[in-house]
C-alpha cells in the first residue's frame, strides 16, 4: 500500500472531524431492541432513520409543558409555542445556511414541499397577471430525471396534464450517473423548472450540479433540489448550491415523521401564488375576497405540526452538535467498506456507483436471481431490516431492467459490524434459495 | 421468527419447479376464455392469469408472471389445484385458500381440500407477504369473472 503525503499547508485527513459512533449509538435507545431473537441491525435510514433520545425529548417536553396553537394567541403558553415553533424555523435556516428565516416553509414532507411548487405554478397559470415564471402552458416545459423518486414525478407530470406543458428528462448512465451529455437540448429558452434530486434515494448518487445550475440560468429556468436524501447526510449550503427551491423531510434526518420543509429564495415564495387556503395562511379576509399572508406564513395554512417542528428544531441541534463534516465522513467510510464487502458476494451486482466518490451510503443490489422480497424475509429473520421494492423510483428500475432491488442503506449510527451482517446474511439467503 | 415456516419445502419445490406456468391458449376451441393481470404495487410484482372453460370445468388455469418465491410458488399451487376442476369445487377450494391467508395464522387448513395450499399457512403469520401469496388467487379469479364463471366486484360485466 502507498501512503500518499498531503503537502503542508493543504488540508489533511486528520482536520475532518470525527465521530465517536459508540456515544452517537448510545443517544438511540430503539438500537438496543432485539428482532427475531437478533440484535436488530438497522440499515434502512434511507427510509426513515432513528430518533435520538434528545428528539424524543423535545417532543414529550413540548406536549407536557408549552402545548398551546402558534401564532395567534396571547396568553403565555401561546407565546412559548410560538418562539419554540418559530425558533426551529430559525435553526433550521442556519442548518442549510438559508438567507433568511422566512425563505423555511413547514410542510408535511419533501412530497407536499414539491407539490406546494407545482400547484403555485399551476395556480399561476390561471392567473394572468401571475408572475410569468410561474406560468406554463403548451410549448412550455419542464425537466426532470431518469433517476427521481416518485415525488418528484407525478406532481409533474399532473402538473403537465393541467397545464398542456412537456415533461423531460435526463437519462442516467450505465453505471448509475445522471447523463448531462445532452444538456443543452434538453435544457433550453423553453424549460420554466428543472427539478432534480441531489441524492437519489435507490442509487446513491450525489449529482454534481453545477453544470446543470449554469445552464438553467442561461436559459432563464428556476431549479429545484430534491434533498430528501442529502441534508440528512451531507453538509448543505443553499447559497453555494445556487439552487431556487430545495425540499427535504425531517423524518430521515432524526427528525419526526410530519414535518418537512421547502426552502425558496425569499423573492421567488413572495411571487407564488397560495396553494392551500385557510387560517394562518391570510391578511384579510372578506366576504367577497381575501388577501394573503407573506411567505412562510402564506405556505402554512391551517394548525401546523407544532411539536415536530420543534422536534424538528431539537434534530438539527443534534446534527449540528455532531459536525455534518464529521456526519458525511464515517459515511463515507462505511460507504467504501460496505462496497469492498459486498463486491466480495458471490453473484452480488450492485446497481448504481461502486466507487465511494459522488455517492452516499445507500447501496441497491440483486443478489443473483433471488427475489428482493425472499432477500428480505431472510436477513429479517436475523435482525437485519433492509428495504426491498422499487423504492418508489420505478423508472430507475426499469432502466436496470429489474422489478425491484434490495437496498441497504447508512447514517451517523450504523458500525461496520452491521455491514459484516449483512453480508453473512446475504450468505444465508443463498443457501436458502440455491 | 421461524424461518422453516414460511419458507417450507413446498414452496420452495414449487418456486424451484413451477408447475404449468406459461399462458396457453385454449385446447377447445369452443372453450370461454378469461384473463387478468394484477399488479402488487408495493414490491412492483406482476402475475397473468388466463382461465379456459366450458362454464362447467376449468378446463385450464394458466399463468405467467415475475415475482418473488411466494407469489411464484403460490401461481404454480393455484395451478395444480384448480385445473381440471369442476368450477363450484374449484370456488370452495379458492375461499378456503383465502380464510386461510386471511387468518393471520389461526386457522388450521384442510389438506383435502388444498393440498399443497396447505404449506402457506405459515405465511398467513407475515402480513407483509400474505398479498404475494394471494397475488395469483385474485388474477384467478378475475380471469373467471371474464371467462363467465364465478363472480369478481373488479369486473363488471
Amino acid at each position: 500500500m502507498t501512503t500518499i503525503t498531503i503537502p503542508e499547508g493543504m488540508p489533511q485527513y486528520g482536520d475532518v472531524p470525527r465521530l465517536d459512533v459508540a456515544r452517537v449509538r448510545a443517544d438511540f435507545p430503539i438500537l438496543d431492541r432485539e428482532v427475531n431473537g437478533h440484535r436488530l441491525v438497522y440499515l434502512d435510514s434511507a427510509n426513515t432513520s432513528h430518533k435520538p433520545r434528545q428528539v424524543l425529548d423535545a417532543l414529550t417536553e413540548h406536549y407536557a409543558r408549552h402545548n398551546a396553537n402558534v401564532s395567534r394567541s396571547v396568553h403565555t403558553l401561546g407565546t412559548e409555542a410560538t418562539e419554540a415553533y418559530e425558533g426551529a424555523r430559525a435553526k433550521i435556516a442556519a442548518f442549510v445556511n438559508a438567507p433568511s428565516v422566512d425563505e423555511v416553509v413547514f410542510t408535511k414532507n419533501s412530497t407536499e414541499a414539491i407539490n406546494i411548487v407545482a400547484y403555485a405554478f399551476s395556480n399561476a397559470s390561471l392567473r394572468p397577471d401571475a408572475d410569468p415564471r410561474f406560468r406554463l402552458g403548451p410549448g412550455d416545459e419542464i425537466v426532470i430525471s431518469e433517476m427521481e423518486h416518485h415525488s418528484n414525478i407525478v406532481p409533474w407530470q399532473l402538473l403537465c396534464e393541467r397545464t398542456g406543458a412537456t415533461l423531460r428528462w435526463f437519462p442516467v448512465t450505465d453505471n448509475g450517473r445522471l447523463d448531462e451529455s445532452g444538456l443543452d437540448d434538453l435544457v433550453t429558452e423553453r424549460t420554466k423548472i428543472v427539478s432534480l434530486v441531489h441524492m437519489s434515494n435507490i442509487l446513491g448518487t450525489v449529482n454534481a450540479t453545477s453544470r446543470i445550475t449554469a445552464r438553467v440560468r442561461e436559459v432563464g429556468a428556476l431549479l429545484l433540489l430534491d434533498c430528501s436524501q442529502s441534508v440528512p447526510h451531507l453538509p448543505i449550503d443553499v447559497v453555494d448550491l445556487d439552487a431556487d427551491f430545495i425540499v427535504f423531510t425531517g423524518h430521515k434526518m432524526c427528525g419526526p415523521t410530519g414535518i418537512g420543509v421547502l426552502w425558496g429564495r425569499g423573492e421567488l415564495l413572495a411571487a407564488m401564488p397560495p396553494v392551500l387556503g385557510g387560517g394562518s395562511m391570510i391578511e384579510t379576509v372578506g366576504m367577497t375576497g381575501s388577501t394573503f399572508a407573506a411567505p412562510p406564513a402564506r405556505f402554512e395554512a391551517g394548525t401546523p405540526p407544532i411539536a415536530e417542528a420543534v422536534a424538528l428544531g431539537a434534530a438539527v441541534d443534534y446534527l449540528t452538535g455532531l459536525d455534518m463534516r464529521a456526519v458525511q465522513w464515517h459515511e463515507k467510510e462505511l460507504t467504501a467498506y460496505a462496497l469492498d464487502a459486498l463486491a466480495a458476494v458471490p453473484g452480488l451486482r450492485i446497481f448504481g456507483p461502486t466507487v465511494p466518490v459522488g455517492r452516499g451510503g445507500t447501496i441497491s443490489f440483486a443478489l443473483g436471481d433471488v427475489h428482493p422480497h425472499d432477500v428480505g424475509q431472510v436477513l429479517d429473520s436475523l435482525g437485519v431490516q433492509v428495504r426491498v421494492g422499487h423504492h418508489c423510483a420505478k423508472p430507475v428500475c426499469t432502466r436496470f431492467g429489474v422489478p425491484a432491488m434490495t437496498r441497504a442503506s447508512f447514517y451517523l449510527y450504523t458500525t461496520t459490524e452491521e455491514i459484516d451482517a449483512l453480508v453473512g446474511g446475504l450468505e444465508q439467503v443463498r443457501k436458502v434459495f440455491d | 421468527m421461524q424461518l422453516d415456516q414460511l419458507y417450507q419445502e413446498i414452496i420452495l419445490d414449487h418456486y424451484k419447479r413451477p408447475q404449468g406456468r406459461g399462458l396457453r391458449d385454449a385446447a377447445d376451441p369452443a372453450d370461454r376464455v378469461g384473463e387478468a393481470h394484477h399488479v402488487n404495487p408495493t414490491c412492483g410484482d406482476e402475475l397473468t392469469v388466463r382461465v379456459a372453460t366450458d362454464g362447467e370445468v376449468l378446463h385450464d388455469v394458466s399463468y405467467d408472471g415475475m415475482g418473488c418465491s411466494i407469489s411464484q410458488a403460490s401461481a404454480s399451487v393455484l395451478h395444480e389445484l384448480l385445473r381440471g376442476r369442476a368450477v363450484d369445487e374449484a370456488f370452495g377450494v379458492h375461499g378456503a385458500f383465502v380464510e386461510l391467508l386471511s387468518g393471520r395464522g389461526q386457522v388450521t387448513p384442510d389438506e383435502d381440500v388444498l393440498g399443497d395450499g396447505v404449506a402457506f399457512a405459515g405465511v398467513a403469520r407475515y402480513p407483509a407477504r400474505v398479498k404475494c401469496a394471494l397475488l395469483s388467487w385474485m388474477a384467478f379469479k378475475d380471469a373467471a369473472a371474464r371467462a363467465g364463471v364465478g363472480v369478481s366486484p373488479e369486473v363488471k360485466a
